[in-house]
């Protein structure tokens, strides 16, 4: 997702603190009062989530979730807010809400907990899963899996092979990988590349060595060609 | 990109549920040391170091400055593929500094480091490649060794056990990210070969312990006793390590040439003659124990005349023929170092040597293609061909008096090494041996 997540935030105003938190953590957000203006004003994409603040006016928080919830297409990644007093409110209502935060709120607290509730789209995992084959790269937690099975890199073979499988069919010559990947001043030179090529070949094994092709006097290619069938 | 290679290797063993983190580092005998820190202490470590006590570790440092800084180097982080029942391990091989930051000299890793610091002020980047042989034995007993197998050359009985070992190492080996070129069956009982790809010498040292390492523990797991002695058995050929070497400008092979029947380079002509020239001085270091001199004896294929050739398998550089005339492929190899050398310090003392035939512009001597073990004193004398040393002592003489050797392990290693291994040698000549009582004691 390229745009920050959009959230649906009750009450109408919010708390100059609620707004504040939302607006330094960069999340786009509209405030309504009544849960079927949420509904009628949502963006194109819907709500990607929704901060309610059940403190204050619970019975008009709860009727907000609800409004958010019981729909065909429900909003996900709701977030409420209860006073100490009323968390046993949370009982039986699970279905409403995804996480929960107390009021008054720490300001890092509710943005951690949105961060979490949003990681797939804020977090680092922004590039997403790079996927070939058994092959499965995950940028976020910087984990190479083949067939499943963990496979252990070192940095600088994760960051190549990540650099190929993200191109799959084009051949690269030594060059380009090398300052793609390892930069221009690094000393080593392109031997460096064939060298780190070998010893991804031996890690993935024999079975699946030829993930990554030669091309005689040119480079490296990963996966198949674009152009064989 | 320092900051991204640690954030990797902590990131790994959050996700990996790594137990404990092994830091690896080498004394100056070549033997690998180790310890183990928490996940929680690794941060730290990466940033700072761990410092301990360097005057337990053979080598290092003086009593009085005795503690020392293992720092990780984050791109050897590799997570060991056995299986711990308790949780997985990674290992991170480590430079030693002092605790000032300042590297330590009596660490064989850091001297390496300088040594081709020093081949990157010319523009070289070594590149090393060893074909490495040793032994399986039934676990020793304090009798002779017992071979696990009786086969021969290329011998292919698919049950026996040392292929199966041989197999499941270079399956480790690969894991690991140590390349395995060729492997078989030596012609000697029990005696294998394991040849890995070549790659940068910093790499491949730290290659070479940890394939020490891993053969010796896989047969461990099996009951069976791995050793890299050169020279196990009397009567039967020795273990060595080949080193094949080449030069790197860049990407092109300072060593090919397109022009010379040889498809040498003129750098490679001069890297050999300073090999030739100071081959003696460099063979303590490349064959650093008393049994490493009854391996370079005639009649085994181990070199014992300093001499070069295409191909002539008694000599001590050979040059092989590439495959498909593949310009990269173009390398000598260096035939006397065994596999009980230090690697870090024996790929140091070669580069200098090489750089100093580059440095100096030696000339090339003759090849040398007939066989030298057939050729007596005389004959040898006239073509103007030297022995490598006869015996540790022998080599330690030679290697005293060389500056070359002094300057390329540093002051502190230079003389440790030679002070450790003359009481080495001071050991051997006060024993009696078995060889002497059976000689002399009825009958003289």
């Amino acid at each position: 997702m390229s745009q920050p997540p959009a959230l649906a935030v009750f009450p109408s105003p919010p708390p100059i603190d609620l707004a504040r938190t939302l607006d330094l953590a960069g999340y786009r957000w509209k405030d309504f009062a009544l849960g079927d203006d949420a509904i009628r004003h949502q963006p194109d994409g819907g709500w990607d989530g929704a901060v309610v603040m059940c403190d204050d006016d619970p019975d008009g928080g709860w009727a907000m979730c609800r409004a958010l919830r019981r729909r065909d297409d429900p909003v996900g990644r709701v977030l409420v807010m209860v006073a100490g007093s009323q968390l046993p409110d949370l009982e039986l209502r699970d279905d409403l809400f995804d996480d929960f935060c107390l009021a008054p709120f720490h300001p890092r607290e509710l943005e951690a907990r949105l961060r979490h509730m949003f990681w797939r789209q804020m977090g680092p995992d922004a590039e997403g899963l790079v996927e070939y084959g058994p092959l499965a790269l995950n940028p976020a937690t910087y984990q190479a899996s083949l067939g499943g099975r963990p496979l252990d890199l070192t940095y600088m073979e994760y960051e190549l092979l990540k650099y190929l499988a993200q191109n799959p069919g084009r051949v690269f010559s030594r060059e380009t990988i090398l300052s793609a990947v390892w930069g221009y001043e690094y000393f080593g030179g392109a031997r460096t590349v064939d060298v780190h090529i070998r010893r991804l070949r031996a890690k993935l094994g024999e079975e699946h060595a030829n993930l990554i092709q030669t091309v005689r006097s040119v480079g490296y290619r990963f996966g198949q060609s674009r152009w064989s069938s | 990109m320092l900051d991204q290679q640690r954030e990797y290797v902590l990131r790994t063993v959050e996700e990996r549920g790594i137990r404990l983190v092994r830091l690896w580092f080498t004394d100056v005998l070549g033997n690998l040391k180790s310890f183990a820190i928490s996940p929680a202490e690794l941060d730290n470590a990466l940033q700072d170091g761990m410092s301990f006590d360097g005057s337990s570790i053979d080598g290092f440092s003086r009593i009085q400055e005795s503690d020392v800084l293992a720092i990780p180097d984050p791109n050897t982080f590799e997570v060991l593929p056995w299986v711990d029942q308790k949780g997985a391990e990674a290992r991170v091989f480590c430079d030693v500094a002092n605790l000032d930051g300042t590297p330590l000299h009596g660490d064989p890793r850091q001297v390496l480091r300088r040594n081709l610091r020093a081949a990157r002020d010319l523009g070289f980047e070594f590149y090393v490649a060893p074909d490495i042989e040793y032994f399986y034995f039934a676990p020793p007993t304090g009798g002779p060794p017992v071979p696990l197998d009786q086969g021969g050359f290329f011998d292919l009985t698919s049950a026996d056990i040392p292929t199966a070992l041989r197999k499941e190492t270079i399956r480790t080996l690969e894991t690991m990210g140590i390349p395995v070129e060729y492997s078989f069956h030596e012609d000697a009982p029990s005696q294998h070969e394991i040849d890995l790809r070549h790659t940068d010498a910093l790499t491949m040292a730290d290659s070479v312990m940890t394939f020490r390492f891993v053969v010796r523990e896989i047969a461990a797991l099996h009951g069976v006793h791995a050793t890299f002695m050169p020279k196990p058995l009397e009567h039967i050929q020795g273990s060595g390590m080949h080193l094949h070497l080449s030069l790197f400008d860049g990407e092109n092979n300072a060593f090919h040439a397109v022009d010379d029947p040889y498809n040498l380079s003129t750098v490679a002509k001069h890297f050999m003659a300073g090999l030739i020239r100071h081959a003696a001085e460099i063979t303590a270091v490349t064959n650093q124990t008393v049994n490493s001199y009854k391996r370079l004896v005639p009649g085994f294929e181990a070199p014992v005349h300093v001499s070069w050739a295409r191909n002539n398998r008694s000599g001590l550089i050979r040059v092989p023929v590439p495959k498909r005339a593949n310009p990269l492929a173009t390398r000598i190899e260096y035939r006397s170092p065994d596999p009980a050398c230090n690697p870090y310090l024996a790929f140091s003392v070669i580069l200098a040597a090489g750089l100093r035939g580059i440095a100096e512009g030696y000339e090339l001597p003759a090849e040398a293609d007939a066989n030298m073990f057939e050729m007596d004193d005389a004959m040898l004398e006239k073509l103007g061909i030297q022995q490598l040393p006869q015996s540790l002592s022998d080599a330690l003489r030679t290697m005293e008096s060389s500056s070359l050797v002094a300057d390329a392990l540093g002051d502190h290693i230079f003389e440790w090494f030679l002070r450790n291994k003359r009481a080495e040698w001071r050991g051997y000549k006060t024993h009696i041996s078995q060889f002497e009582t059976d000689r002399y004691l009825r009958s003289i």
